[in-house]
């Protein structure tokens, strides 16, 4: 049985949930957002000033998640035709792009580097999963894989582009000690651009490490649930696994090595940056 | 101002004016810096010493005038090529990581050993100190280190900011030794401080700064510049 027939083949009906209740019914949701109430209750009292944050977030991902959970029904329904899928895939890449740019305000032009970078992740990315028929292309399953990449990807350029916007505005005088020997904005700040990438990179690095120990991933536990042979669901969620780790690695290092450029003129200087968002 | 035939001009500025966040930081300076010996711009902090320092480097720009090193617009040459020709050091002794060799290494990546130990004893470096991590020297060793990386690169002129200010009083006299040993030795430096005491022991040449503006040249012993000299320390420049 090959992967797409993991995927897409017929599951007993027994193991099959019935609908969406049957996993998780608002009653349950209703519970697991009174933990969150603990949790902003513990901060609150820790001090931690983060109640506003953590109720503004878990609104927002209530009403989006809930909107895209709407809109998705029309685009995984196989009438729908495929250019609406491909829309959203487009729609998801500026999004990561926007989201990116709005976190580092001092970069010009960061939009576009983040652009190209998702880009390119969600092309190659997409282009592995779906030409090596990992998974079949369909509207089922194109948005839901391009948002694991794309999302992933974008936690990486977000903290690239934000730890190369602290090393210039920190570590000026190492970069421009080294730009005063001759060497070109990108070969002063090499070293401490590593840095920033292994800081966005590791933690996939550090998830991709824990599989089965610490994480057991959404796409392989839902398999299951869905009532999979595990060893079958495990292959799947490994291939989307390496091609999210090789995707966060390049958006890592794509988006580090444009974010200098940007800080850097046309006459090889670094632009002033101030810490902070 | 005095009657010594007049050096080659090694930089000329014309009308130099910068503006760093809207402040003026330089207005309007005219000057000739020479081709030899020690100059040193003097001046009250923010006096834009270090500002005019950097446009030498083109590691700043400015925002109108222009800048000439040996006749040649600083606007029209590669800033890469003219950097390595105008070597710099700065007021914090930046080590990079690594050992002694790794840091001599990041100016000139094909330098051998021997070079190395050369480029140490030049800056009165043990030539042991090589494979020693670069963060583990002392002050003193540190700026001698960043001198001589800066050297690797055989520049026409040495531009050095403030590199004593860090530094305790023997470690000072260890690199006013080897500022003037390198002077002696045909490379013209351009100094930057605002220490009284230390323009008077070492510099050939004066150039006074304050509020952005070129205030008066000339050597020591001359009248005029030693009024202005006065005046520095008067409004509380450290002596």
């Amino acid at each position: 049985m090959s992967t797409i027939d993991v995927w897409f083949g017929p599951v007993p009906a027994a193991t099959l949930p019935t609908a969406t209740s049957d996993i998780v019914g608002w009653g349950a949701l209703a519970v697991s957002l009174a933990f969150v109430g603990v949790a902003v209750a513990v901060a609150a009292e820790q001090r931690l000033a983060l109640g506003g944050p953590i109720i503004t977030a878990v609104s927002r991902s209530l009403v989006q998640m809930t909107l895209v959970g709407l809109a998705l029904v029309p685009i995984v329904d196989p009438t729908t035709p495929m250019y609406w899928s491909w829309m959203w895939v487009a729609a998801i890449v500026v999004m990561a792009a926007l989201t990116t740019a709005r976190r580092v305000p001092a970069v010009p032009g960061a939009f576009w580097v983040a652009l190209i970078t998702v880009t390119i992740v969600a092309a190659v990315g997409l282009g592995l999963l779906f030409g090596l028929q990992i998974f079949e292309l369909n509207g089922r399953t194109l948005v839901p894989v391009t948002g694991m990449l794309v999302g992933n990807a974008m936690k990486t350029t977000i903290v690239a582009a934000t730890r190369v916007t602290e090393i210039v505005a920190d570590q000026r005088d190492e970069i421009e000690a080294a730009m005063a020997l001759g060497l070109s904005v990108r070969a002063a700040s090499r070293r401490l651009v590593r840095s920033a990438v292994r800081t966005a990179i590791s933690p996939q690095v550090e998830q991709t490490a824990a599989l089965g120990i610490v994480v057991l991933p959404g796409t392989m536990t839902g398999l299951i649930l869905a009532g999979v042979e595990p060893l079958e669901a495990v292959r799947v969620q490994l291939a989307l696994m390496y091609v999210i780790l090789a995707g966060v690695v390049t958006a890592g290092t794509l988006m580090a090595l444009g974010t200098v450029d940007r800080l850097t003129t046309g006459d090889q200087r670094l632009r002033t940056v101030r810490r902070g968002r | 101002m005095n009657g010594s035939p007049a050096p080659e001009v090694l930089f000329r500025l014309e009308g130099v004016s910068l503006v760093s966040d809207g402040s003026p930081v330089l207005i309007g300076v005219d000057l000739e810096l020479p081709a030899a010996g020690l100059t040193v711009l003097v001046g009250e902090s923010g006096a834009g010493k270090s500002s005019l320092l950097r446009c030498l480097n083109m590691l700043d720009v400015p925002t109108s005038g222009e800048i000439s090193f040996r006749g040649r617009r600083l606007s029209t040459m590669d800033p890469l090529v003219h950097r390595r020709s105008c070597a710099m050091v700065f007021q914090r002794p930046v080590v990079f990581a690594g050992t002694v060799l790794d840091n001599l290494h990041v100016a000139d990546p094909d330098l051998s050993v021997d070079q190395a130990r050369l480029s140490l004893a030049r800056v009165g470096l043990r030539e042991d100190l090589i494979e020693r991590e670069a963060d583990k020297l002392s002050g003193g060793e540190a700026q001698r280190l960043v001198t001589a990386r800066a050297l690797v690169t055989s520049p026409a002129v040495l531009l050095a900011d403030e590199p004593t200010s860090a530094l305790d009083r023997t470690a000072t006299a260890e690199v006013e030794s080897l500022l003037r040993t390198l002077v002696d030795d045909g490379l013209p430096v351009i100094l930057v401080t605002h220490d009284l005491a230390q323009v008077r022991r070492i510099a050939d040449r004066v150039v006074v700064m304050g509020s952005g503006r070129m205030l008066g040249t000339g050597a020591i012993g001359d009248p005029d510049l030693d009024s202005l000299l006065c005046g520095l320390g008067d409004s509380g420049s450290r002596g």
